[in-house]
């Protein structure tokens, strides 16, 4: 598949979107993983005499899934240089089924003289923004 | 009892840590918990196609790393910050290179800031991590830059 190439891009062009699907294997996987075991993630009772509604995603999950998007965009995952967000609100991953996170990815800003690309991901679950200022800097030359 | 979150951490530097060695399966197995599908994380041929010389780690895989370092901080009493009150803020990950399996990792965890507003406070830690050999040696090429803040709900909140 080409590579994108930056003088294609235009700011606001949507280059990809995808809606993931995060279950409750998806969360204990994702504990594994990354040792990241806060019950908080896994154990309802933990989490609701917290005070949460029930179980939630691992910020750092939902984050390192929505990505995937802009690798399979870009067809190199070492091209990305940069990605940050802000967790603004919980992803709550139901006992059956799978929260559906919606993600569009848009082109934020070119700078050709540096020859990246700044991606901006749009993350949401039932129509709430569950990430905020999702930003990716892809190398492009 | 929690005690209030120590203002007095904020610019502390921690000595580097052991290095983190990074393994092929480990790559593998993180890639698969993010749904991370690029051959380049999976297969050792398309990593090299690409010019890589060994997998190469999913975006947000140097937290695994990171929040290793960040439990000298986090995990320390007299820092004050008590785990069931903390809510992850953002997080952020620059990479000088792409971190590859075969790499060691040693990694300077640094409290960039701990402010406090309305019985909320917010810390932010910065991790430097640095290829090393696998000895530990002295910390040598810049891999990758990690910042994470966290919320800390007070007593009343």
């Amino acid at each position: 598949m080409a590579r994108p190439q930056l003088a294609d891009l235009t700011v606001g062009d949507v280059v990809a979107t995808r809606t993931v699907e995060i279950d409750r294997a998806a969360l204990v996987r994702y504990a594994g993983a990354s040792g990241d075991f806060n019950p908080i993630h896994w154990d309802e009772r933990f989490a609701t005499e917290v005070g949460l509604p029930g179980v939630i995603a691992h910020g750092m999950c939902t984050m390192g899934t929505v990505v995937d998007v802009v690798t399979d965009w870009v067809g190199d995952p070492g091209a990305i240089v940069r990605y940050g967000t802000r967790f603004t609100k919980p992803v709550p991953v139901p006992a059956g089924g799978a929260a559906a996170v919606e993600v569009t990815a848009t082109v934020g800003a070119v700078d050709a003289d540096a020859g990246t690309a700044r991606i901006d991901l749009t993350v949401t679950h039932e129509g709430t923004k569950v990430l905020g200022r999702t930003q990716v800097l892809v190398r492009l030359s | 009892m929690a005690t209030a979150v120590d203002p007095a951490f904020a610019g502390r530097e921690y000595p580097a840590t052991a290095p983190y060695s990074v393994g092929r399966e480990k790559i593998r197995e993180f890639a698969v918990a993010v749904g991370a599908s690029h051959p380049a994380h999976h297969d050792l041929v398309a990593a090299r196609g690409l010019g890589y010389p060994d997998l190469v780690a999913p975006p947000t895989f140097a937290v695994v790393i990171a929040q290793r370092a960040e439990q000298q901080y986090v995990a320390d009493p007299d820092a004050g910050i008590d785990f069931s009150r903390v809510v992850h803020a953002d997080e952020t990950f620059t990479h000088h290179r792409p971190i590859v399996a075969g790499d060691e990792l040693a990694t300077v965890l640094h409290v960039d800031s701990v402010t406090q507003r309305a019985g909320i406070s917010m810390v932010t830690t910065r991790c430097e991590l640095f290829a090393v050999d696998a000895e530990g040696g002295d910390p040598g090429e810049h891999v990758a830059t990690v910042t994470s803040s966290l919320v800390v709900r007070g007593e009343d909140s």
